[in-house]
This record gives C-alpha cells, sequence and structure tokens, in this order.
C-alpha cells in the first residue's frame, strides 16, 4: 500500500495529515499489517488534551494490544465512531477510512520533525531487515 | 501465548519447516525460543485460520513440542513404573496404541509440564511435551527415573510434527496414508506409511478442541516440505490453510486446553488448575500425591473459570479481577476475542466464592473496571458425530 506523500509519520507508526491546524491521525499500513485482525479501538473522547510522543488510545488485534502515541499536541475535535462496530477498517483502508482522530494541533510546525513518506518507508525497509536477519 | 523462556534472537530454534513458512509470508515471532509462525497473511491471518480448522481443516507445524521416549531396561516393566511415578494419570489403564493427557509434577502438587502419553509398547512409552519446557522435562524425567529400570531417550530433534486439525481432517490425511484413519478413536494412535514415509507414527490428537491428526515425520528439511506439501496438496479441495501458533492458542482457549505460563505452572496445583479428572490419585504413589492428597484436605483457595466480558474490552493475560468493591481476588491467564463465538472470553483463577457460573466479576483493563461473568466451560465443544462415535478424550 502506498503512503500518501502528505502525510507524515511517527517512529511508532502513526500517520498525520495536517491542513492549517486541524490535523488527522491514524496508524500507518505497516503497523496494521504487524497488528494483524484489528478487533478492537480505544480512542480518547472530544476534548481530550493529546501531547506528542504520549499514548491516548489502544488497538488491538486478536493477539496483540498496542498502544497508539500522538504524533504532536493538541485538542480532540472528533472521534471515527465507525471504528467502534467496524475495527476491521483499520485493515482494510488504514490510511483513509480508518483515521482514528481529528485534533486541533497546539502548533502545527511541529510536524516537520516528523517523517515524510519516503523517510518512512526507508525506516520501515530497515526494521523489516533487522527482523529477517 | 509465549511461556516461560525467552532467547535472545541470535539464538531463535528453528524447525525443518522455517525456511518454508518464511517463503509462504508467515508472520514469525519468538515462542519459547523458538521462530514460529503466529499467522499467515496469506493465508488471510488469524482469525481465517482459527476459522478454517473449525469449519473444515488447517495444518500447524507444532515441531517445537519435545518428544521423550521411556523405554524398557534389562527386565519388563521398568518403563511403565517409571512414567507411573512421573506422571498424574494412571498409564496402566494405557492399551498399547492409545494415548492420555497427563502432566509431570513437582513434590509440592504443582506443574513441572503437561503431556500427552503415548502407549508404544507393552512397555515402551512416548511423552510429548512444551517446547518452552523440553530441557527442564528431559532433566527431570532422566533426574526422577533413575532408580527405575528404564531407558530415557530425547527424540525432540527427531520429528517433525504436524497437526491437521479440522472435521476434514480424516479425509485429508487419508489421502496421504495406507493406515485405515476410521479405525483410529480419538486419543489413539497407529504407525503407516504417511506420503511415502514408511512407520510414521499417526495419533488422533490435537490441542484445537477439533478432531484431526499429528503426525511425526523425519526432521529433515525434504521429508518435512514433502509431508507439508502433500497435505496442502490434499486439503484443497476443502480450503485448506497453513495456520500459526495465534490460531493455535484461540483454538485452545475455547476449547480450556490449559496452555503451560498460564493456566498450568510451577506455582499452580492440579486441583486448582481443574484437572481432576487427569489425575489418578487411587493409582499408587507418584511424585506430587501426598502434596495433592494435602491440598484436597486443606480446600482451595483459588479456582480456574471461565470468563464472558459484558463490558466492552478484551481481558489479557495477567490483568487483575476485581469484586465490585474494587478489590482484587483473582488474575486472567488468558483472555482473547474468541472468533467463534464473537464474544471476548478469557480464563481466570478467582476464589471458589467467586466461581459460579453467572457470577459478576469485573476485569481491569488499563485501568477501568470492565464487568464480566463467569460462564460454562469449555466455551467450546465441537458437534460429535452421531455415525462415527468417538472415545472421550483423554482418559
Amino acid at each position: 500500500m502506498a503512503y500518501p506523500k502528505s502525510y507524515r509519520y511517527t517512529k511508532e507508526h502513526e500517520w498525520i495529515e495536517v491542513k492549517g491546524d486541524l490535523a488527522t491521525i491514524g496508524i500507518t499500513d505497516h503497523a496494521q499489517h504487524e497488528l494483524g485482525d484489528v478487533v478492537f479501538v480505544e480512542l480518547p473522547k472530544p476534548g481530550a488534551k493529546i501531547e506528542a510522543g504520549k499514548s491516548f488510545g489502544t488497538v488491538e488485534s486478536v493477539k496483540a494490544v498496542s498502544e497508539i502515541y500522538a504524533p504532536a499536541s493538541g485538542e480532540v475535535i472528533e472521534t471515527n465512531g465507525e471504528l467502534q462496530n467496524k475495527p476491521e477498517t483499520i485493515n482494510n483502508d488504514p490510511h483513509g477510512a480508518a483515521w482514528l482522530i481529528k485534533v486541533r494541533l497546539t502548533n502545527a510546525a511541529a510536524i516537520r520533525d516528523l517523517m515524510d513518506a519516503p523517510a518512512y518507508e526507508a525506516y520501515i525497509a530497515e526494521k523489516g531487515k533487522e527482523t529477517s536477519a | 501465548m509465549e511461556s516461560s523462556t525467552i532467547s535472545l534472537m541470535s539464538e531463535l530454534r528453528k524447525t525443518p519447516l522455517n525456511a518454508l513458512h518464511r517463503r509462504l509470508g508467515a508472520k514469525m515471532v519468538n515462542f519459547s525460543g523458538w521462530d514460529m509462525p503466529v499467522e499467515y497473511p496469506s493465508s488471510g491471518g488469524l482469525i481465517a485460520e482459527h476459522k478454517a480448522v473449525r469449519g473444515s481443516v488447517g495444518v500447524f507445524d507444532v515441531s517445537h513440542m519435545g518428544d521423550i521416549r521411556i523405554g524398557s531396561g534389562k527386565k519388563p516393566g521398568g518403563a511403565l513404573a517409571a512414567v507411573q511415578y512421573i506422571t498424574m494419570n494412571d498409564a496402566s489403564r494405557l492399551a498399547i496404541g492409545q494415548a492420555q493427557y497427563s502432566a509431570m509434577l513437582y513434590p509440592d502438587g504443582a506443574f513441572v509440564d503437561d503431556v500427552i502419553v503415548h502407549r508404544l509398547g507393552e512397555d515402551d512409552f512416548l511423552l510429548v511435551i512444551n517446547a518452552g519446557t523440553r530441557e527442564k522435562d528431559i532433566h527431570w524425567v532422566r533426574a526422577n527415573t533413575k532408580g527405575f529400570d528404564c531407558v530415557v531417550e530425547d527424540l525432540s530433534d527427531a520429528h517433525t510434527q504436524l497437526a491437521i486439525q479440522g472435521p476434514r481432517a480424516a479425509e485429508v490425511l487419508q489421502k496421504l496414508t495406507d493406515a485405515d484413519l476410521s479405525a483410529i478413536k480419538n486419543y489413539w494412535f497407529t504407525h503407516g506409511t504417511v506420503c511415502g514415509l514408511r512407520n510414521t507414527l499417526i495419533a488422533r490428537t490435537g490441542y484445537t478442541g477439533e478432531d484431526g491428526f499429528e503426525i511425526y515425520v523425519p526432521s529433515d528439511a525434504a521429508a518435512s516440505e514433502k509431508a507439508w506439501n502433500q497435505a496442502m496438496e490434499a486439503g484443497r479441495e476443502f480450503g485448506i490453510i497453513p495456520c500459526g501458533l495465534g490460531a493455535r492458542n484461540t483454538l485452545r482457549l475455547e476449547s480450556k486446553m490449559a496452555l503451560y505460563g498460564h493456566e498450568i505452572s510451577e506455582k499452580i496445583n492440579v486441583w486448582e488448575a481443574g484437572l481432576d479428572r487427569y489425575c489418578k490419585m487411587e493409582k499408587g504413589d507418584f511424585l506430587g500425591r501426598a502434596a495433592l492428597e494435602q491440598a484436597k484436605a486443606a480446600g482451595l483457595t483459588r479456582t480456574l473459570v471461565g470468563l464472558e466480558m459484558i463490558d466492552r474490552g478484551i481481558a489479557r493475560d495477567g490483568y487483575c479481577c476485581c469484586n465490585k468493591a474494587g478489590e482484587s481476588i483473582g488474575v486472567v491467564t488468558s483472555g482473547s476475542p474468541s472468533p467463534t463465538l464473537g464474544k471476548n472470553i478469557a480464563l481466570a483463577y478467582v476464589p471458589p466464592a467467586s466461581a459460579a457460573v453467572g457470577t459478576i466479576l469485573y476485569v481491569e483493563i488499563r485501568g477501568q473496571k470492565c464487568r464480566a461473568q463467569v460462564v460454562a466451560t469449555p466455551f467450546y465443544k465441537r458437534q460429535k458425530k452421531a455415525a462415527a462415535p468417538q472415545g472421550a478424550g483423554g482418559n
């Protein structure tokens, strides 16, 4: 699956798309693949504050619980309610329909420190080499 | 499902099918020091693998399991006496060609490991043991059979063990062997030619709660891959798929089969684990017996129960169980969504007073108290075919 050029990516495998001071956040195709069948998602409520680098929710597959880390700081303005009933959307469309939260950012400029798509692709390729060695 | 041992990545052990799993694109994990497939995205992943076994058939590489043979010494009877002493079930009741679920116990009545004991001959037994406890087990068996006239052999690396599991497993395997599988009852075994490999052990056993077979073929990569590939080919018409340890875990959990390091361990005794029917106190002395007698007289302080989550959330291994007042009363040993039931299920140790079916408990999930209900177990029990009655499972 292609990694959208307009998104930025974290080392913990979240993506963020920023328009002005509004951002949409999700987990990457690589993350959903590593997790396997997603069966449960826990997200903060609108109004909650999230802080860059800190966990703001969890995604669970049959086998494992995985924390989701905030790519940037801000206030949650909307969560994707569809995922509660259809968590498998995260496997099927991680970069689109399975967005997790929308956030009003405290400092939109800070996302420049995150990886762009080519850098993220190189990052996961390198990780793949480590685990198959 | 990771039990006791964790090894360094560089020291991971591999089964003879390791290269094949990697070619299939399996997701590999460190399981008790073994580099094992947890699921195959090419099979559709864990849930698809689980459903294939419940609905049709799947194949697992379980070569990481260990095998210990206890054979006759100078005079007959020594091997049986040794097996009777180091395991809790009554091996003297086994016919040649029959197997039983059993366990090896410490003197305090807790578990060294659970095992399947196969009676190969009048005074010849094969114990199939867990991967994570192999070294401990072989050491334990050698140390505790010293006083017996028997020969102990570690055959763990001699076999590739394949588990063909599911309601269509017999049809798949029958295409590959001259042995009459319809004559093998549940928890019985035979030897036959499988995939051209002569004298292969074929056992009607498994760890899925479904009908199925485990076959023990020579551990060279060529023979192993041949058996795997022929099983895949024979099962094609039934939609057979490779299955990993992830599905193996959810399948055994639905069937309430114990996993070492979780439901049973060196800190849990037989009564607590609810394995009474595999423990034959009347058979004579065996390791752990005296302590179990005392434990029975003292009464249970905790017992294994099945839980079904009422609130949203998945109870996982190690999560705390509490009462309405928020006091900790127990702990979850295994938990997962159940692909067959579509519910979140778990096994947990709780005090007997909280163990009645229908009791509401709370599982603490990331600081939230989530309601769960004690339910009857196993969570899933397969429908036995009326036309082909089968044995009762391990004696």
